[in-house]
């Protein structure tokens, strides 16, 4: 399709070629040509926030929960900047987001006019590639590749910056290319390499104590790489754990499932991991939240490595086995080999599974229950009970202990129901996921898990919420206190409290009612299953003050400078062991 | 090298190797689009690795093609993370590590030149010794006065350092450097070599 138009309707036609439904965003200046195309059409519906990172984390939380890219729509300048901290959120987290960002026009470029900042160089760190068009017979061509780049390979952010004059000029609009991985220079590779593969299935009908590792990128390759991940780990019947971004590949109720790895994961996942033979990451990235101390982490493992991306191989650890490919691509050829080899695993497997449920036995996820005060575990407990076995719940959180919690207590079934902050750890990310998760499931049951103060961070987008008819809930687990700071604090400097208990919280009950939404408060353990009850079948936004024990820490935790098998568990962790947790060269570490 | 991985101050570094330091020569096939180096260059900062040289210039015109070359110093894993990162660019077409190439197909290293123009402000014997040298170099003059000569060389790397360090006392006034400008030796172009490790 061949047709002129003013380069503001050649943003509407590109953006509905590419099948977009909603947009996240806030007007401007630079962007008005684009606001006033918006207004006369009807195919694309436009969520406006109140804070243009809040439309940066919903364009995540949308993209996350329906793996389509997420669209944010904002002005030139401070529009632009505010949006830095989500593009690096979705960076990092090798989110698909589109942002479209108004400019100065061309003229003024370069003299610091008003509303005018270096955009694209701005966001050239925290964007998998970004445009500045300065013709509009180039706006077509790049808005369909910035879908392609952003969505192809490993997902990423992009920015597509367009000085007002652009808008406003007429120019010749196409279609997007009916291939565009024919790209010129930007090829990702997506069939992993077939003896690499095949070497692999080989060491894993030969491993007595494997494990899978998997990632983020296993939700990011799409529903078909959960359905073969369970396929493969049904075959070979290895225990499996995941990081914070892959929950929900392989089901929390799953027979070999070992819950969460890392630095608040399961004593059995880490465990695991550490005496390991054959260790298989798929779509993970080695993150330090994950290895512990690198020079101890999984000492005897053969290691096999699947990524899209070459970069992350050997990165951080060297592995004995990379597979460059998409991980569907590639768990579709390894449950195919290793059905075709009729391979079994070895015999001593049986053994390994003992050895795991020994470490099961730990039951290291225990806390001590009260009957007066809502311990935080518990509090998820409960709300885990009330939304079991439903299919159509999508939780999302901001980022701190409750944030761990989360992953601890709540159960992911499936796929792109999890949203949370991993890679960046964004406060205030979790508000506004939910809203964009919401704004794709528009019947669905969106839960925000936060604390009391990282809601603060994007607590204006109750007013979105309210004005677009979306009933994100929020739990707050409120504790006073910037609970993992505090914790930190406490292990890390002799619990001198610096600067981490907010003194003056709102009221929550009293906010919510402000924006137009629904406040409840829950104090005794007694309370939480019918204010829970009730958060649910509320129609609107809710938040929900759920006051818990202050001081209560995030275990199991592997301390800093410390080995998957230097964990700190929570029945071992008096107020001594806590002071020493950590020695001086794990001081210093992040 | 990374200033950031010899202090282990962070989680990431704790078990860097003693790895050994190595020079590697990069050539980088970029489309000549604006923002394309900073691109490359922002990587470099944005990541702690070192630049040692660096040059860049549209090589293709009707394509709109450019080829950067970088002279970078680091581990060899580092070596082939920057290599991986450059790679992950989507301006980037070909990334290829010359020095590995190089040593795949037995040769001590790529074929390396680069250009300099040195400016001498003398008079009498220092004068005549600088333009002794210049000959011996195979420097030429390009400009001259009777107090000055601007001498233009080409070599390798280490060659024109060392005119440069024996000009010094002779009255060095200023140099400009292109940087290295590399080509694989062989008929194979950047596209067929092998810089696997």
């Amino acid at each position: 399709m061949q047709r002129e138009m003013t380069g503001a309707e050649m943003v509407l036609q590109a953006l509905k070629d590419n099948g977009v439904e909603h947009v996240f965003g806030y007007p401007g200046g630079a962007v008005l040509p684009i606001y006033d195309e918006l207004i006369q059409q009807d195919a694309i519906q436009h969520i406006l926030v109140r804070h243009e990172q809040g439309a940066g984390h919903a364009a995540e939380g949308y993209a996350r929960s329906t793996g389509k890219a997420g669209i944010a729509l904002v002005t030139s300048g401070p529009g632009a900047t505010n949006m830095v901290t989500a593009l690096t959120d979705a960076m990092l987290d090798s989110i698909p987001m589109v942002c479209i960002t108004g400019q100065v026009p061309t003229n003024l470029v370069g003299s610091d006019a008003f509303q005018e900042c270096d955009t694209v160089g701005i966001t050239r760190p925290c964007t998998k590639h970004n445009w500045l068009v300065k013709d509009v017979d180039d706006l077509p061509r790049i808005l369909h590749e910035a879908f392609y780049v952003a969505q192809s390979g490993r997902p990423g952010p992009v920015v597509v910056d367009i000085p007002k004059d652009v808008q406003f000029a007429i120019g010749t609009y196409e279609g997007p290319q009916a291939n565009p991985s024919n790209h010129k220079s930007y090829r990702p590779q997506l069939k992993g390499d077939m003896t690499a593969i095949r070497a692999a299935v080989e060491l894993m009908s030969k491993a007595k104590r494997p494990v899978f590792y998997t990632g983020g990128g296993v939700i990011n390759s799409g529903a078909a790489a959960s359905q073969l991940l369970r396929e493969l780990v049904d075959q070979t019947g290895f225990p499996i754990t995941s990081t914070l971004m892959g929950l929900g590949a392989y089901p929390a109720s799953g027979e070999q499932w070992l819950g969460m790895l890392g630095m608040h994961g399961t004593y059995e996942a880490n465990m695991a991991m550490h005496d390991c033979d054959l260790m298989i990451c798929i779509g993970a990235r080695f993150d330090d939240r994950i290895t512990g101390r690198l020079d101890a982490f999984s000492p005897n493992s053969t290691k096999i490595h699947v990524d899209i991306d070459p970069s992350s191989i050997n990165k951080i650890v060297h592995v004995d086995l990379p597979i460059v490919g998409d991980v569907a691509h590639v768990l579709e050829d390894m449950v195919r080999i290793w059905r075709a080899s009729s391979f079994h695993s070895q015999p001593e497997l049986k053994e390994w599974q003992t050895q795991i449920a020994k470490w099961r036995a730990r039951d290291c996820l225990s806390y001590r229950h009260s009957d007066d005060v809502i311990m935080p575990q518990y509090a998820l407990q409960r709300l885990n009970a009330a939304i079991k076995g439903r299919k159509d719940v999508y939780i999302s959180t901001e980022v701190g202990q409750h944030q761990m919690w989360a992953a601890q207590y709540l159960g992911f079934e499936s796929p792109n129901h999890w949203l949370t902050s991993g890679g960046f750890g964004t406060m205030g990310y979790g508000l506004p996921a939910a809203i964009g998760a919401q704004v794709a499931h528009p019947d669905g049951l969106c839960i925000n898990v936060a604390g009391d103060a990282s809601i603060l961070m994007n607590i204006q987008e109750m007013s979105t919420a309210v004005q677009h008819g979306l009933a994100p809930k929020t739990f707050i687990l409120n504790n006073s206190y910037m609970g993992m700071v505090r914790q930190w604090q406490q292990l890390l400097h002799g619990n001198r409290l610096s600067h981490s208990y907010t003194e003056s919280l709102p009221d929550f009950v009293k906010l919510a009612e402000a924006y137009g939404g629904k406040g409840i408060r829950v104090t005794k353990p007694g309370e939480l299953d019918d204010a829970i009850q009730e958060m649910i079948e509320t129609p609107g936004p809710v938040l929900f003050d759920c006051c818990v024990a202050q001081l209560t820490n995030c275990f199991p935790m592997i301390p800093s400078g410390k080995a998957h098998n230097e964990m700190l568990l929570p029945d071992e962790a008096t107020d001594e062991a806590v002071a020493n947790a950590i020695d001086t060269a794990g001081k210093s570490l992040v | 090298m990374n200033a950031q991985k010899t202090d282990a101050l962070s989680a990431y570094f704790l078990a860097e190797t003693s790895d050994v330091l190595e020079t590697h020569t990069l050539s980088i096939i970029v489309d000549n689009e604006p923002g394309v180096l900073a691109r490359v260059i922002g990587l470099y900062s944005g990541r702690g690795y070192n630049i040692d040289s660096l040059s860049v210039s549209e090589t293709e015109h009707e394509k709109h093609v450019s080829r950067i070359t970088i002279v970078t110093t680091g581990t060899p894993q580092i070596i082939e993370q920057i290599r991986h990162q450059l790679d992950r660019l989507v301006p980037v077409h070909i990334v290829r590590d010359l020095t590995v190439a190089a040593r795949n197909s037995n040769q001590e290293k790529p074929l390396e030149r680069e250009l300099a123009l040195i400016k001498v402000r003398g008079e009498g014997e220092k004068r005549l010794e600088a333009l002794r040298l210049s000959e011996a170099f195979r420097a030429t003059v390009i400009d001259a006065t009777i107090d000055h000569f601007v001498f233009e060389i080409t070599g390798r790397t280490n060659k024109i350092d060392q005119f440069i360090e024996i000009l010094t006392p002779l009255g060095l006034v200023e140099v400009s450097r292109t940087g290295v400008a590399a080509l694989s030796r062989g008929s194979q172009g950047l596209k067929d070599l092998q810089d696997e490790i």
